[in-house]
């Protein structure tokens, strides 16, 4: 076997490991890092193909990026340690049917579209893979980053504090039990004014 | 151009001497940058700093080093053991991994990768796991605000800077960092030779801010705010354990402030335009004027940790959403049009 061949098979392996630690791990947060540890594999996979580009995107959007804000979320609602061991209600027969079934799927279509051909290992410059994407394959991915602009936008307008959300309004400072529970200085400090709704702008309009 | 030192035959022997230089230089950055840091600070707040270790304190950090060693490795009952005991090395590995890539002279650099910015800057990424881990496996409360903290920072922080690395990319026309360095050095603005810092203030600006809140270094220190974290993630650290955090936290300082000056100041030319001698002379020249650029910008670092205040977490957070990554976008944008234009 040649130098190319071993390592892709380590990281074959090694990325194959982690992804079933994955998901056989009982503790998230330890999925999340085994999760890492496959990322890295795959990102391991585009260098020895030669797409040096690639690889580095891999490791800068999904190590850097999207396992962090995955950690971040998981331990700001699963912050004990230890097992979480939380039953799925489909089980584990269905998941591993679907993966295995999706498994031989792609093995076969992937052997019998390449079975045999030997494809020769070579180096992608950055420059040609800019010229891939932004010269030939340009409307196409401009309409992916427009979908994704879309998608962002999105996420922003469902996430945003709507009228009616949020804190209360000031209590009424002639009730005396607010006026008692607030500390003496409270009005000096700077407080989030609430949107005047649509009714109150209309009036003082 | 010229081609690394390091091409020798055989290749193992190349890859040895690559890893063992990578590892000194890791080491002798972080340890410079350290003693830089005290000193400056020291002076800054009209003391004397460390002054007993040898010649004016010079020897106070291997000592510091040596009390590490000695003192016992800690692992609290509750923590989780394997995710605790490796986050410290998570945190350090992304830093020796990148000086790889970092050209300090003509010839002195390990590899030059074709998209050697970009993976410098993928790789020092990958440092806030270690971050993540140690605040998490701790299990200890301020560790564990401490990581959540330092995860929000380096997620926001990283876009403005690797924003401000594009508008570079994009003038210069290359990835690779002595690419750039070449590029840089053939720039003139109106016929007068220039660095990039001029006219790309803004992006120097961008990244040099985004490069603090990326070190958690004052006053992006909310992660490791001490009134009020103790340590953050580092809480429950000892010995070499916690002195692996400060060296990445150093070396971190050197990675950055490098990246800046081959960005930004000229790389290893003392200004586009002015060459250097040919052969070992120039070499260590170079050597030398890099390094000089890279202390001036970890000084610059220190005098702004000794001047600001901490910002708050949500000033933090909205600088960098709405002041800087807008401001990046805006950056690219003009950066285009000019190297469009003329």
């Amino acid at each position: 076997m040649s130098v190319p061949e071993v390592v892709m098979l380590a990281t074959g392996v090694v990325g194959g490991a982690a992804a079933l630690l994955v998901v056989t791990s009982r503790n998230v947060v330890h999925s999340a890092l085994y999760l890492v540890v496959a990322l890295l594999a795959v990102a391991g996979v585009f260098l020895v193909l030669g797409a040096e580009f690639v690889a580095w995107a891999q490791v800068l959007v999904y190590v850097g990026a999207v396992v962090v804000l995955l950690l971040f979320g998981l331990m700001l609602t699963r912050a004990p340690i230890g097992p979480t061991g939380q039953g799925n209600e489909l089980g584990k027969a269905m998941p591993l049917a679907v993966a295995l079934a999706v498994f031989a799927g792609l093995v076969a279509l992937i052997v019998t579209s390449y079975g045999g051909e030997v494809i020769a290992l070579e180096h992608v410059p950055p420059a040609a893979l800019g010229e891939v994407l932004y010269v030939a394959w340009a409307l196409p991915f401009m309409t992916l980053g427009f979908l994704l602009t879309l998608a962002l936008i999105g996420a922003v307008v469902i996430a945003r504090r709507e009228e009616g959300e949020g804190p209360l309004p000031e209590p009424d400072p002639d009730e005396p039990e607010a006026a008692e529970a607030s500390p003496p200085d409270s009005s000096s400090w700077p407080q989030r004014q609430p949107e005047p709704t649509p009714d109150e702008r209309e009036v003082s309009a | 151009m010229a081609t690394s030192v390091f091409a020798l035959e055989p290749l193992w022997l190349a890859l040895l001497l690559q890893a063992l230089a990578a590892l000194l230089l890791f080491l002798i950055g972080a340890v410079v940058v350290g003693y830089l840091e005290h000193k400056v600070l020291a002076h800054m707040q009209d003391r004397l700093g460390p002054m007993e270790a040898i010649w004016h304190g010079i020897g106070q950090l291997p000592a510091d080093g040596l009390k590490f060693l000695q003192k016992e490795d800690i692992i609290p009952t509750a923590a989780d053991r394997w995710v605790f005991a490796l986050a410290p090395a998570v945190a350090v590995v992304p830093g020796v991994v990148v000086i790889a890539v970092l050209p300090f002279g003509p010839g002195l650099w390990l590899t030059d990768l074709d998209a050697g910015i970009f993976f410098a800057l993928a790789a020092s990424g990958v440092t806030v796991l270690g971050t993540l881990m140690a605040g998490w496996s701790s299990a200890n409360k301020f560790s564990l605000m401490g990581g959540l903290r330092g995860a929000a920072q380096l997620i926001s922080y990283e876009l403005p800077l690797v924003l401000a690395a594009a508008a570079i990319v994009i003038q210069a026309g290359t990835l690779s960092l002595p690419g750039i360095v070449e590029a840089q050095h053939g720039f003139t603005l109106f016929g007068v030779p220039m660095i990039y810092g001029i006219p790309h203030i803004i992006g120097l600006g961008l990244f040099f801010v985004a490069a603090l809140a990326e070190l958690s270094r004052p006053p992006f220190d909310m992660p490791i705010a001490d009134s009020e974290l103790i340590a953050g993630h580092m809480t429950e650290y000892t010995g070499m354990r916690y002195a692996f955090f400060m060296l990445s936290e150093y070396a971190g300082m050197v990675i950055l402030s490098a990246l800046a000056t081959v960005l930004f100041l000229g790389g290893w030319y003392p200004w586009p335009g002015v060459g250097l001698p040919e052969g070992a002379a120039g070499m260590v020249l170079g050597f030398v004027i890099t390094f000089a650029k890279i202390l001036v910008l970890s000084a610059i670092m220190v005098w702004l940790r000794a001047t600001f205040p901490r910002m708050r977490e949500d000033q933090l957070q909205r600088l960098s959403w709405s002041v800087l990554i807008p401001l990046g976008l805006l950056n690219i944008v003009l950066v285009a049009t000019a190297k469009v234009w003329f």
